[in-house]
């Protein structure tokens, strides 16, 4: 791990010197800021049961549906592509470093997006100030969820990426898999045929992956150790992925 | 103490891709400080010894080692002691010059406090100073080869291997280049492969030609004349009766013939070629005895053979030996 920091160093470096990044933060921006007016006029005119921050993050799974290929697409594939994977590779560093660096900065980046849009909320209790509109729990229990959801959603990204040395492929696949993840597994688990007693154990395991039920628990101030180890594992299990495919490429270029 | 061992030396080297020997029972070694040329057609294997010398690509069989350092084993002790050139050469387009050599500085593991001035060393070393804070990106063909090569230099490694370092060059910058090559003789050792075979010329000590995944031949250029070509060829032109000339050749010296005769051409002249076995320098005995019987000699010059022309013979011999032999599937990669 000598090498870890020089590389997230770099990646972020990286990141920060590209106009793409910009381009993807303002439309991020836009977008979610668009969500929170659209929220707050359905609050001024007719008044509602639950908290608008909970409203806020019921809809994170649109940009992350978006924001998350786009951001990880490159990061492995478009270097491999340009060869330059192969001079790093020459050089003392190893496998799990180059992907847990790649990685450390597209997340860092995911984080640093949404913690943007803590502005909103800001600007709301700066002008309305009116502590109702701003409910301390769920304004921290989603966050803590963007967070910790974050972690796996942009390894799942960095997988699709050293699968592939082309970056629409990347981000298609992975778009596939977030919306299998988030979309599927909900879907999965309202369907009828699921609950016949031989697929109990089915039933369970989907349920147990339902990404959005983790974000209303989330908001509501309930932190799961469950869910926490669902995420962390899921991180590991696509990172060690990822580090098995840059190598298994490696072997056959 | 005992002799340290040489700095690459590769013994029966095997490399297959889903059945395709890319590289086969490749056997030689470098000694330390020694400039060494990599020649060989396209797909006869010379990236794929590069890759596997670095470590990037694992063999099939046989060994390697980098320093008495065996590759297989001691990937990353073997990757402190190479600097290395991939072909085309590829940059982070987005990086300045200076941003990427210390990037690359960190990772080869130099310290923080050495790699401002080593970096601003090698920088002046290829000329890159101008530069320095240009985008890798807006660079000239030349000067993105000089960021390579200013790369694979940067950790001071003992073994440096390019691979085609001047391949897209125009000749002022070819020259550059080599003066460059040139001036680490002696406090590293180079691999470099080219198609550009008077460079290699110029610059190796020693060249390797390989062909079919297999070392076709070995030696310094004038050897491999030698023992490739065997002979020596002669370029006369003179005007007299020629009827006498086989026997005043054989005369002087029993393997001396005319291989190719010219016409005459105006004022009674006529060229010659011969050739024959002896090595060493014939053109004096030669011209005194054209003169001696009375012809009229007005050039005679010893043609040297170009290092094409042993590349040529050497990759044509290697060619027939393996079509001599009982068919195989033997493709290699390009």
């Amino acid at each position: 791990m000598k090498h870890f920091l020089t590389l997230l160093s770099h990646e972020v470096r990286m990141l920060l010197v590209n106009p793409g990044t910009y381009i993807a933060a303002m439309l991020f921006l836009v977008f979610m800021g668009f969500i929170f007016t659209g929220i707050l006029d359905t609050y001024s005119k007719t008044p509602q049961d639950v908290s608008p921050t909970i409203v806020f993050f019921q809809n994170f799974w649109f940009p992350v549906l978006f924001m998350v290929p786009l951001l990880t697409m490159k990061c492995l594939a478009d270097e491999r592509r340009a060869g330059t994977l192969e001079t790093l590779f020459t050089t003392p560093v190893t496998t799990t470093e180059v992907v847990l660096g790649k990685y450390g900065a597209a997340y860092l980046f995911y984080l640093g997006l949404w913690s943007a849009t803590g502005g909103f909320f800001y600007i709301l209790s700066k002008f309305a100030a009116d502590a109702r509109f701003i409910d301390r729990g769920p304004l921290l229990g989603g966050y803590l969820f963007v967070a910790v959801s974050g972690l796996l959603f942009v390894a799942l990204g960095v997988l699709a990426s050293a699968l592939t040395r082309n970056q629409t492929v990347a981000a298609i696949l992975c778009f596939v898999l977030l919306v299998v993840l988030i979309g599927g597994v909900n879907y999965l688990a309202d369907a009828t045929w699921l609950d016949r007693d031989f697929l109990r154990h089915v039933k369970e395991a989907v349920d147990y992956a339902r990404v959005l039920v983790h974000r209303d628990d989330f908001t509501r101030g309930v932190v799961d150790a469950r869910q926490l180890l669902f995420y962390l594992s899921g991180t590991v299990l696509a990172l060690i992925f990822s580090i098995l495919g840059v190598e298994a490429k490696m072997l056959h270029s | 103490m005992s002799e340290p061992p040489p700095a690459i030396a590769v013994s029966h080297l095997v490399k297959t891709y889903a059945g395709i020997t890319a590289v086969n029972d490749i056997s030689f070694s470098v000694g330390r400080g020694e400039i060494i040329g990599f020649l060989g057609p396209n797909g006869a294997g010379k990236s794929t010894t590069m890759r596997i010398l670095t470590g990037y690509l694992p063999a099939t069989s046989g060994s390697v080692r980098i320093c008495g350092l065996p590759v297989a084993t001691q990937p990353d002790e073997v990757k402190r002691h190479i600097g290395y050139m991939p072909e085309n050469n590829p940059l982070p387009e987005d990086m300045r010059v200076s941003e990427y050599l210390y990037f690359r500085g960190r990772l080869k593991e130099i310290r923080r406090r050495l790699l401002g001035p080593r970096i601003d060393e090698v920088l002046e070393v290829c000329d890159l100073k101008r530069v320095r804070h240009k985008i890798i990106g807006q660079l000239s063909k030349g000067y993105r080869q000089r960021v390579g090569i200013a790369e694979a230099i940067l950790a001071e490694p003992p073994v440096i291997i390019m691979d085609e370092p001047t391949i897209g060059l125009d000749p002022h910058q070819i020259l550059i280049v080599r003066d460059l090559i040139a001036s680490l003789r002696g406090r590293m050792t180079v691999l470099i492969s080219s198609h550009i075979l008077p460079e290699i010329e110029m610059t190796c000590d020693r060249v390797l030609i390989i062909n079919q995944g297999r070392v076709v031949a070995q030696g310094t250029p004038n050897d491999l004349r030698r023992e490739i070509l065997g002979r020596s060829t002669y370029q006369l032109e003179l005007a007299g009766e020629l009827a006498a000339l086989p026997a005043l050749l054989a005369g002087l010296e029993p393997s001396l013939r005319i291989t190719a005769e010219g016409g005459v051409n105006g004022d009674g002249f006529r060229e010659l070629t011969l050739t024959t076995e002896r090595a060493d320098e014939l053109g004096e005995p030669l011209l005194r005895a054209l003169l001696a019987q009375q012809f009229r000699v007005r050039a005679l010059s010893r043609v040297h053979p170009t290092l094409e022309d042993v590349f040529l013979a050497a990759t044509k011999r290697s060619w027939d030996v393996v079509a001599a032999a009982p068919p195989k599937a033997e493709k290699p990669k390009g």
